[in-house]
């Protein structure tokens, strides 16, 4: 189906303004090929048809439904296996150590598509039952699209996205199958996550800061600016002694000032107010 | 320096299919259409880095190689991907128990493929 120019600004300023990612001219393509089998199904026969169905704001539903399916959800497990190495070397024992008095964790995979970075902290942890005995675990997975969230609660994964990232030795431990459908993370694992619709450029997640941050492969598709506001509302959201690890290839460096890659472990950021503190302490 | 995957499948289009993807991930390709074929050429010294493995085979099946492999003593045992259609957990975990390294149940795509050799070490 073709596009026009008129309607691909109405789907762009939509998507721009659930989102705050901006559609550039030069992909505009996308929206013709993502969403002619989308129209399709729905009986929308043009793009000018649907373009005037979200410019009368008549159907919430389709619109919801459209900025899901622009939204690029790539995920898998354990993605960069580097980054849960680096978790589970240095930063989960030093929380261990230094909330051992609380005995109490919260992690936040923010953006986390339909939850597999979630489900492999679940694992981590789970899997360390012994230094966690007795702890207060939460693992907060949040994302803007409306169907990723739906399928992270799920816990249900194809056979495809088991097969990416998760050794299976954990795949059989901590998943069963479910005939035909995939494969059903265990309760030990569910009991541990919690999933939320959220805008990272809107108001902060309720429930108090978290010790550790996972804000991974979503910052790249901002501007500057939007990248400078999320970084803001992750640095308020995160405890002052606190990591936040983003992903390759992004930086808080020149986006925030609010944040210092940390000397011992460059991968991960810290609260720039808290290392001026324990610098001069 | 290249690394060899050695595809061990009775059915010719899975040994392509595999052959197109292991090209791709710049993996030198062999293949054998049933486990004895396979032990032959582990036995007589053509070590692959890693094994693509299928289970039900004529001659010798996947389990059978598995197992006579690890009864041979080699010196650089090549890693051991099943890839199955078999996709139950009883049979994934006879796949661990008897020294498979990775198990990938069919359809693959590429990038479980890729994810299976990232795991066993050899991408
Ligand atoms: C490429 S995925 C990355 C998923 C995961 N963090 C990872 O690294 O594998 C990017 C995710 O960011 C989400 N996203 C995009 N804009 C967002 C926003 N304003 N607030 C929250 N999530 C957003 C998308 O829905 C998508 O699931």
């Amino acid at each position: 189906m073709e596009v026009s120019d008129r309607a691909a600004q109405v789907i762009a300023g939509l998507f721009e303004k659930a989102t705050g990612q901006r559609f550039t001219e030069e992909r505009f393509w996308r929206i013709g090929t993502t969403l002619t089998p989308f129209c399709k199904a729905r009986g929308i026969g043009s793009f000018d048809q649907l373009a005037s169905i979200l410019a009368r704001s008549a159907d919430p539903e389709l619109s919801l439904d459209i900025i899901d399916a622009l939204l690029n959800n790539e995920t898998s497990f354990f993605r960069d296996p580097n980054v849960f190495t680096q978790i589970d070397r240095h930063i989960l024992p030093r929380l261990a150590a230094s909330r051992q008095d609380v005995k109490r964790l919260r992690l936040w995979s923010a953006a986390c598509s339909s939850g597999q970075e979630a489900y492999s902290l679940a694992i981590m942890l789970a899997e360390q039952a012994e230094r966690w005995a007795g702890w207060k675990i939460e693992i907060i997975g949040s994302d803007i699209s409306r169907s990723a969230i739906a399928k992270a609660r799920s816990a249900l994964f194809t056979q495809l996205e088991v097969q990416r990232g998760l050794p299976i030795r954990q795949l059989v431990g901590w998943f069963d199958p479910v005939l035909d459908r995939g494969w059903r993370a265990k309760p030990a694992l569910t009991s541990l996550v919690t999933f939320a619709r959220h805008n990272l450029l809107g108001p902060p997640l309720a429930g108090g800061r978290f010790d550790l941050i996972l804000c991974r492969n979503a910052l790249l598709y901002f501007s500057p600016e939007r990248k400078h506001q999320m970084l803001e509302g992750l640095s308020l959201a995160l405890a002052s002694d606190g990591a936040l690890l983003l992903g390759a290839g992004e930086t808080a460096l020149g986006n925030s000032a609010r944040f210092v890659s940390d000397p011992a472990l460059p991968i991960v950021y810290r609260s720039a107010a808290h290392a001026r503190f324990t610098n001069a302490a | 320096m290249m690394k060899t995957c050695l595809v061990v499948d009775d059915s010719k289009v899975i040994r392509k299919v595999a052959r197109h993807i292991l090209e791709a991930l710049h993996f030198n390709v062999e293949e054998a259409g049933d486990g004895r074929e396979a032990l032959d050429r582990c036995e007589a010294g053509n070590l692959p880095d890693v094994i693509l493995l299928d289970w039900n085979m004529p001659v010798m099946s996947g389990m059978e190689f598995l197992r006579s492999l690890g009864a041979s003593a080699l010196p650089n045992r090549p890693k051991v991907v099943f890839c199955t259609t078999e996709n139950d957990v009883a049979h994934i975990r006879a796949a661990i128990e008897a020294g498979a390294d990775e198990y990938m149940m069919k359809p693959f795509d590429r990038d479980t493929l890729e994810s299976k050799l990232q795991l066993v070490g050899v991408a």
